[in-house]
């Protein structure tokens, strides 16, 4: 056991941050720090995606013959890290992180070969329909139907919570293909073109004022069944599968690191009553200090998940670990954000946080997207399964409860 | 010891919640609130009010907090009001009729751009010229400051920002020359501008307490909006609490009420506990103030502080147990928790409170 730096990890630091440094454009970086959820403005990441397709660098994590880049475990710490410190926008996961993995593990080679290169190029872009009004956290649940006829499925039901569905030209579902039998063996996972007659997208509008989520529509939509993905009535292996990757495949702690820095800068030049800086007082100090160190010991939690997957091992319940850890931290650093700007926090201009537009902040920038910023988080222990129902999954799974 | 309401006060809570669920009109209410007597509810029978006391806002105030009204009332009878009451009889006379009318609007501007709230952090300087004074520097986050006829100005007339004397109050017209307002919305839905002075010259009878003796006074006030906020908050967390245990008695998931889970019924329970907490720091400090208690303004402090560290409890979980639905802009629940995320960055947060209720 060591911690030593490989020096080849050294030097694909400076390798990153050089491309950095000369890839994103000022509309990019706008749309990065203007960024406050989980989903990135779309054409300014879209763009970037792109910039990053074009060096090979969309999506690591992806086998090599897939268009992965073989980094190891560290070299894709040091690049999550890069991105967020030059402030990148996060790009969309619904194509990179889940569709991909997902077509990667039980996709035929003609689905493969179809979409894979549509994913990294960016051509597509997808959204997840797996959530129903009836079915949330009781996904096994869903009713929306997919009735076979012939070479088709015709699909009525509705989605609800689809982030980005209103942006997406694919999506990838779960329909219900057997009214009989436990809920979980009567699913199917299927993939989708938005243009197809018969779907209607309603935008939904969140706290935060911004439509990210929708509700979408099925009137006797009809889907090819090579669209299939996974046995007829086996879709719930392909959805458990993608799930982990929602929950574990991402790393939180570089980001909180790089965001716990910047509440340092800004509370540096926030002036206290007793003359110094709120960054020197011992509340703040303390409660920030509190942060930092389970950030600190998150991150080699995550390390210890990701050199177990490099070594093949799966890590089964620990991604809800993660999930939980990663998310509550997150929440908890824009509450400090919020508590650091105390009434700055409260102006609202959401105008003035679309990139590109001609708003101007009233205050600081940096005061900008933290309410927002805080509003926004609160989503992220209710998606992707909520904290709750993760809590569950480790009580059961690993303290065998 | 009493905690009952006296028939009054009860009267003034019935009318209110009747008032809040009657489906008011929002341009019609100001006009509404004057009718009702509640812009006269606490200026002295002397200056044409009610004489009503603490508890009487309170008891609108956490009714108007539950129905989630948007009003002015803090920023103009609370704030404002607070000030004018405490001004000399001329000035009493000059404003309070219209003020109590429905026709004079006020915004009380403390907050300074990264400057941590507190009335004796205020650097903006008022410096005395020919007579009068001369106003320069911002004020930002004016609640109603869009709105209001009339802005009451904390500024420095003496000693460092930090320092509680050398503070003085002044009553701005904003049409006054070199004064330039921008409006914004805050997060909750209320209103509020920034409010930039560029050698804004006002005659000596602008100053409303003696110069640099406006501190107390102001700090009085800002006592007072906590109590006002904390009912409010009280009034809005139980609507929160209520919304979230009704949706997991309906709300269906696995083929049960989501309220049938153990886990979520303690966290329910934690919810109602701490509201009831709340609740009880917004009577002790209420009842504290208005009896002029040695240890008033340390339940103040505990009041504000729980308004932060519950009001955030008590609004989270309830997005929390809502699912997506709770992260939505369609229910009420989204307009409560932003309306209580808000009040713990007003007046200074939870954490500046309790370092003040700890340095006694
Ligand atoms: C911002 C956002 C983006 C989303 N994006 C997508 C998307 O792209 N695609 C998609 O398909 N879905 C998406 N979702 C939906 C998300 O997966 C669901 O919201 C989530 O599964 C919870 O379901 P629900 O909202 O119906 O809440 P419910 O399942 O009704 O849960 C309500 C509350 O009850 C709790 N609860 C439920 N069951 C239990 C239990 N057994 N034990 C203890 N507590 C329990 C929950 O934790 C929650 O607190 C998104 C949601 C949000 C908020």
């Amino acid at each position: 056991m060591d911690l030593k730096v490989p020096e080849q990890e050294r030097h694909f630091r400076e390798e990153v941050r050089a491309f950095l440094n000369e890839s994103l454009t000022p509309e990019i970086l706008e749309a990065g720090r203007k960024t406050t959820s989980v989903f990135a403005p779309v054409k300014e990441v879209m763009a970037w995606q792109r910039l990053l397709h074009a060096k090979g660098w969309a999506a690591p994590h992806w086998p090599k013959e897939y268009g992965g880049t073989g980094w190891s475990v560290g070299q894709r710490a040091v690049f999550a890290e890069e991105l967020v410190r030059a402030e990148a926008p996060p790009l969309i996961p619904m194509g990179l992180q889940m569709c991909g993995p997902c077509l990667i593990g039980f996709g035929t080679e003609e689905q493969k070969a179809h979409y894979l290169p549509r994913i990294l190029s960016g051509e597509d872009i997808w959204c997840q329909g797996y959530s129903e009004p009836g079915a949330g956290s009781d996904l096994a649940s869903l009713k929306t139907f997919a009735e076979s006829d012939g070479d088709d499925y015709v699909i009525n039901g509705t989605k609800i919570w689809t982030t980005y569905a209103h942006h997406a030209n694919r999506m990838f579902l779960l329909v219900r293909t057997r009214r009989d039998g436990k809920p979980q063996a009567g699913i199917t996972f299927l993939l989708l073109d938005m243009n197809t007659p018969g779907i209607t997208v309603d935008p939904i509008v969140g706290l935060d004022e911004v439509p990210e989520q929708c509700q979408v529509f099925f009137d006797n939509v009809r889907v090819p069944k090579r669209n299939r993905v996974g046995e007829e009535n086996d879709g719930w292996t392909v959805a458990k599968y993608l799930l982990t990757f929602e929950r574990g495949g991402q790393d939180y702690a570089p980001a909180l690191g790089v965001q716990l820095q910047r509440l340092k800068q800004i509370a540096a030049r926030q002036t206290t009553a007793g003359g110094g800086s709120l960054r020197e007082d011992p509340v703040w100090a303390h409660k920030v200090a509190a942060c930092e160190s389970e950030v600190l010991a998150l991150s080699f939690t995550e390390k210890r998940i990701k050199s177990a997957l490099s070594a093949g091992k799966d890590p089964g319940a620990l991604s809800s670990m993660t999930k939980i850890l990663g998310t509550e931290l997150q929440q908890r650093v824009t509450e400090l954000g919020i508590e650091t700007l105390g009434s700055q926090a409260l102006v609202w201009q959401p105008q003035a946080l679309v990139p590109g537009g001609d708003e101007a902040p009233l205050g600081p920038e940096y005061a900008l997207t933290a309410m927002a910023s805080y509003l926004n988080a609160r989503a992220c222990s209710i998606y992707g399964g909520s904290n709750e129902v993760q809590r569950g999954i480790i009580a059961k799974a690993v303290l065998g409860l | 010891m009493n905690f009952s309401l006296s028939d009054e006060q009860q009267m003034l809570a019935d009318s209110a919640r009747r008032f809040v669920q009657g489906g008011y009109q929002p341009e019609a209410l100001w006009r509404q609130f004057a009718e009702l007597g509640w812009l006269a509810l606490p200026f002295d029978e002397d200056d044409g009010g009610l004489g009503a006391g603490l508890v009487e806002t309170m008891v609108l105030l956490e009714e108007l907090g539950r129905g989630g009204v948007t009003t002015p009332y803090l920023a103009t009878v609370v704030l404002g009001g607070g000030i004018l009451r405490r001004a000399d009889a001329a000035c009493r006379a000059r404003y309070l009729p219209d003020l109590m009318a429905g026709d004079l609007q006020l915004a009380l501007a403390v907050d300074e751009q990264e400057r941590v709230f507190a009335p004796e952090n205020t650097a903006l300087q008022a410096c005395e010229e020919g007579g009068g004074f001369v106003l320069n520097g911002r004020k930002t986050v004016v609640l109603n400051g869009d709105q209001a006829d009339r802005i009451l100005v904390l500024a420095r007339t003496g000693g460092e920002p930090g320092d509680q004397r050398g503070l003085s109050l002044f009553l701005l017209d904003p049409g006054s020359p070199g004064v330039t307002l921008t409006p914004h919305r805050l997060v909750d839905g209320h209103r509020a501008a920034r409010l930039q002075l560029d050698g804004v010259r006002l005659s000596a009878d602008a100053l409303i307490f003696e110069k640099d003796a406006a501190f107390e006074p102001v700090r009085q006030v800002l006592d007072e909006a906590i109590l006002a906020l904390g009912a409010e908050a009280v009034g809005a967390l139980s609507v929160l609490l209520d919304d979230t245990v009704e949706y997991s008695k309906t709300r269906k998931q696995f083929g049960v009420p989501i309220g049938s889970f153990q886990v979520l019924q303690h966290r329910m329970a934690d919810m109602f506990m701490a509201l009831e907490q709340t609740r009880s720091l917004l009577l002790a400090a209420t009842l504290k103030t208005l009896e002029g208690h040695d240890d008033a303004r340390q339940a103040v402090h505990a009041l504000k502080a729980r308004i932060g560290g519950a009001g955030r409890h008590i609004a989270q979980e309830a997005v929390q147990l809502h699912g997506g639905m709770g992260m939505t802009d369609e229910l009420a629940v989204g307009r409560y928790f932003k309306r209580i995320t808000a009040m713990d960055g007003l007046f200074g947060g939870a954490d500046q409170h309790l370092a003040a209720f700890a340095r006694g």
